[in-house]
């Protein structure tokens, strides 16, 4: 009873959040509901027995992924309202919705053949973070280790990308070239 | 002995390629040596085969597999046997004769080594005809030949005549060598084989009923290129090839082919002596067809082409009655004294200034000796007085029909043979005799070369003497042919007939020389006889091109128009044309797809998502329905 | 009154739902990229559902790899937008034309 109370709870929540996320025109209370909506989210996991993976929602998500998106806020121009031109929303939601409930159909369609057996099925008496450990570093050590590389791609690649003269490298240059580099830098009139 | 066959075959080849090197290039008289030298060889060759053969040996080679596939198994066989070595002697001797007069005779011409590209490829492709020791190969001889007598014929291409010519006669070959081919494929679908020795070990098992339409439809495939009615009008009209071509080609070589095939498949023809009786009939038929049309013609080369046309006839009644050997040696002999005859009808056309009409020329004989006495000769063998060629293998035909009880058919070929004199002497007559009615044309005629004189001779001298070869010959191919004798019983009849015979002919010859020897004017066809019906039929050919043009010709045209209006245009067309309207149209609505906007991308990417979904949904489904 | 595995997997879809919505009808790219995190999360609820009910962990792993995905995709994505934005100052999709063939 009390889980389908939250189940409902948190659902309507959710949904709530994120209509407001995409329908919203200013774009601090897109991500001001986007954020709560992912806390949201972590409730469900929760709900559902994945601690480890609910709490991963939380750090990551709500802590790494919104702190990124708030600084690009930050640094684009979000005073104003987000003016879009609109063409045809019906189309939007007629393939929106459609998209949707043929996902469903993919999804459920298994399940209710019952043709589906758990490969790594969940241990008594142990620990959701313990299980998910266990699972991660044997089973799915190779994708965890690459997953580790992509991201450290991902931050080389944000940073070389939004940074300044990430194109030269003070390592290999004389001391008079990078002196030379201070006298002609000169900072952006766009940048905050 | 192999390597004798291989220089015997493909010596013509060699030659044909070396022209064909230098056809871009102008006149080269070496060509043309380097080309008569080959074929020269290739003579020898064959001679050397032809003596190894009177032996008593057959040389049989498989020079390399050809097709392997399954059961069917036909190799590049070849063959000398006591056959195919009179073919091969006939061909290259008449071949080489006619390489070097060409030397002269081309010598003008702007397409020499062209010419002699063809003609030594026309050489080997009859070479391959005679030699091969199976249908397949035949076959490809057959359709070489015909390859090289439609490039032959349409040699002068600017001309529309030759063109068209060149054109009648390869698409009436395709018409009988459709038979042919469904012949040879009868063939194989009942022996399983194309060999000859196993078709023939064969043959005897199969239903009469089979044999029949074998030899119908081989007959048939005989009947085009041998041009008997009613598939004969293009060999009249394939005299607009040079006349060389037309001494070699369409008197001597290719058109005896169809001879030659009746000929070689006689274990089939025996079986079956009701088409035998039917070809020998046809064959009547065409020898006095073809006689009738001949006389009226002023065309010089058609006049010597109804001739061939009537020969043949000859062979195939031979042929037909089942003398094999006496139609393979009316074929020897007729190839030389024809041979001989165009090519002097070659020299009289040159000295003409090519003018064909026998009316226009008279008294050459004073300008041109050496062809005036080569011509009466040829004439003379051709009607077949004693002691030429024509007399012992023309006569032995009317024996032969005379033996076999066949009478009217002897009588018809009685009668072709005066009408046959009549006309050779009629041509002679006009041509050589008479008042010089070419001085009213402003011509200078001038005797031809004199190696072209001396390239003929070998022709001349076995136009006279070709008969005493017939014992020799006769012990020669009866090892491969039936043995049949030809006797008339009583000795007394026996030269009632042929001195009967002699007599007739000799009385058309002295009757044509009279008419014709002292003609003094052009007609222009205001005489009362041009105007009769009798002579307005036979001028015309008894309107048989006329019906052709009319009942076949026309209604195809039309049938082809509108094939082109109608199907061609309105639905082919119109459907490749609808296709592709379709996928321009569709280009053109759908390029807002790709105007660039990310936007209305990501809305299309949308799109295939759910249709691949959907997809993936109703295979699923669909899929369990099936399984369950 | 339980709630079933069906439940989550219509509550996901709905999500979905708003996440294809937003993909497609916002305009500015910032947007965007919150309704493509809206995407993956509305998944990643089906697939701890799924893992859940069916007593297997796979389905937690593949959430797992999804969150680490979305990270690394929004420290790329947020370092084009802002090369972009230094370029052009807009960061509209109607104006990303230069792929107009």
């Amino acid at each position: 009873m009390f889980e389908a109370i939250a189940f409902y709870l948190f659902a309507a929540l959710t949904i709530t959040m994120f209509t407001i996320t995409v329908m919203t025109s200013q774009a601090l209370y897109a991500i001001t509901a986007m954020a709560a909506g992912m806390i949201f989210i972590s409730a469900f996991f929760f709900i559902l027995g994945a601690d480890f993976l609910g709490a991963i929602q939380i750090i990551v998500y709500t802590g790494a992924v919104m702190a990124l998106y708030a600084f690009g806020m930050m640094f684009f121009d979000t005073t104003r309202d987000v003016v879009e031109k609109r063409t045809n929303p019906q189309i939007v939601f007629v393939l929106g919705v459609l998209a949707a409930v043929m996902v469903v159909a993919i999804f459920v369609a298994p399940i209710v053949s019952n043709n589906i057996q758990a490969l790594y099925p969940i241990q008594e008496g142990v620990g959701n973070s313990q299980a998910v450990g266990m699972v991660l570093f044997t089973k799915y050590l190779v994708p965890f280790e690459l997953a580790a590389v992509m991201l450290l791609v991902a931050m080389i690649g944000g940073i070389v990308l939004a940074g300044k003269k990430m194109d030269k490298s003070l390592t290999l240059m004389k001391e008079e070239e990078i002196g030379l580099m201070d006298d002609t830098f000169e900072p952006k009139a766009g940048g905050h | 002995m192999e390597l004798y066959l291989y220089v015997a075959l493909f010596a013509p080849l060699v030659g044909s390629l070396y022209a064909a090197l230098f056809s871009a290039s102008p006149k080269s008289k070496h060509v043309g040596i380097v080309a008569s030298g080959l074929l020269f060889t290739s003579f020898v060759s064959s001679a050397i085969l032809l003596s190894y053969v009177m032996s008593g040996h057959i040389v049989h080679v498989e020079m390399m597999t050809w097709m392997a596939t399954g059961d069917l198994y036909i190799p590049f066989g070849f063959v000398v046997d006591q056959v195919s070595v009179v073919m091969m002697m006939v061909v290259t001797i008449v071949s080489t004769v006619v390489h070097i007069y060409s030397i002269g005779y081309m010598d003008h011409d702007k397409g020499f080594n062209r010419f002699f590209s063809w003609l030594s490829a026309f050489v080997f492709s009859m070479m391959v005809l005679v030699m091969s020791d199976n249908f397949a190969g035949l076959f490809i001889g057959w359709e070489g030949v015909g390859l090289c007598s439609w490039g032959l014929i349409g040699f002068w291409y600017h001309k529309e005549s030759a063109t068209w010519a060149a054109n009648e006669a390869f698409i009436m070959n395709r018409i009988a060598d459709l038979g042919m081919l469904i012949g040879i494929f009868l063939l194989y679908w009942n022996t399983g084989s194309l060999q000859y020795d196993v078709v023939f070990a064969e043959i005897g098992n199969l239903p009469l009923v089979v044999t029949t339409w074998i030899g119908i439809f081989l007959f048939i495939g005989a009947m085009g290129k041998s041009a008997q009615f009613p598939l004969h009008t293009w060999l009249a009209d394939a005299m607009e090839g040079p006349t060389p071509v037309s001494a070699l080609i369409h008197a001597a070589t290719m058109v005896t082919a169809g001879v030659y095939l009746v000929v070689r498949a006689n274990p089939i023809y025996d079986l079956i002596p009701n088409v035998g009786l039917f070809i020998a009939s046809l064959g009547a038929f065409v020898a006095l067809f073809a006689a009738s049309m001949a006389l009226v013609n002023r065309d010089m080369k058609r006049i010597i082409a109804y001739s061939t046309l009537s020969q043949l006839g000859y062979m195939f009644v031979a042929a037909g009655l089942g003398a094999y050997w006496v139609a393979l040696f009316h074929l020897m002999a007729h190839a030389f004294f024809k041979a001989l005859l165009f090519l002097g009808a070659g020299n009289v056309m040159h000295a003409m200034h090519d003018e064909l009409d026998p009316f226009k020329m008279g008294g050459l004989r004073k300008v041109m000796k050496g062809t005036f006495v080569m011509m009466t000769l040829a004439s003379v063998a051709l009607a077949g007085i004693y002691p030429f060629a024509g007399f012992f293998s023309k006569d032995l035909i009317l024996e032969v029909g005379f033996v076999e009880h066949h009478y009217v058919i002897y009588t018809v070929l009685l009668l072709t043979a005066g009408l046959t004199a009549f006309y050779s002497f009629r041509l002679v007559a006009l041509i050589f005799h008479g008042e010089e009615r070419y001085k009213l044309f402003g011509i200078h005629p001038h005797e031809a070369y004199k190696f072209m004189l001396v390239a003929m001779s070998p022709l001349l001298v076995l136009a006279m003497i070709a008969g005493a070869f017939k014992m020799t010959y006769y012990q020669l191919v009866i090892s491969v042919l039936p043995d049949t004798q030809y006797h008339v019983h009583s000795e007394m009849t026996y030269w009632i007939m042929t001195i009967g015979t002699q007599l007739f002919v000799i009385a058309a010859i002295v009757y044509a020389y009279k008419k014709y020897s002292n003609w003094n004017s052009v007609p222009d066809g205001t005489s009362a006889m041009e105007n009769s019906f009798g002579y307005k039929l036979l001028s015309n050919q008894y309107y048989i091109p006329k019906f052709y043009e009319e009942v076949f010709s026309k209604p195809y045209l039309e049938l082809s128009r509108i094939a082109w209006k109608q199907i061609d245009l309105k639905i082919v067309d119109a459907t490749v044309d609808g296709i592709a309207n379709v996928i321009y149209k569709t280009g053109e609505n759908t390029r807002d797809i790709q105007n660039g906007n990310l936007s209305t991308m990501l809305r299309w990417m949308v799109v295939g998502l759910v249709v691949l979904i959907t997809l993936a949904l109703a295979f699923t489904v669909g899929y369990n329905a099936v399984g369950a | 009154m339980e709630v079933t595995l069906n439940h989550y997997l219509v509550l996901s879809t709905i999500l979905f739902a708003i996440g294809l919505v937003g993909v497609m009808r916002r305009k500015n790219l910032l947007m965007l990229f919150f309704a493509t995190e809206i995407l993956l999360n509305a998944t990643n609820i089906a697939f701890a559902a799924i893992s859940h009910y069916i007593g297997d962990l796979s389905g937690q792993m593949f959430a797992f790899f999804i969150i680490a995905i979305a990270a690394s995709e929004v420290a790329i994505g947020l370092g084009l937008l802002i090369v972009w934005f230094k370029r052009t100052g807009k960061i509209d999709l109607d104006q990303m034309n230069s792929m107009r063939g």
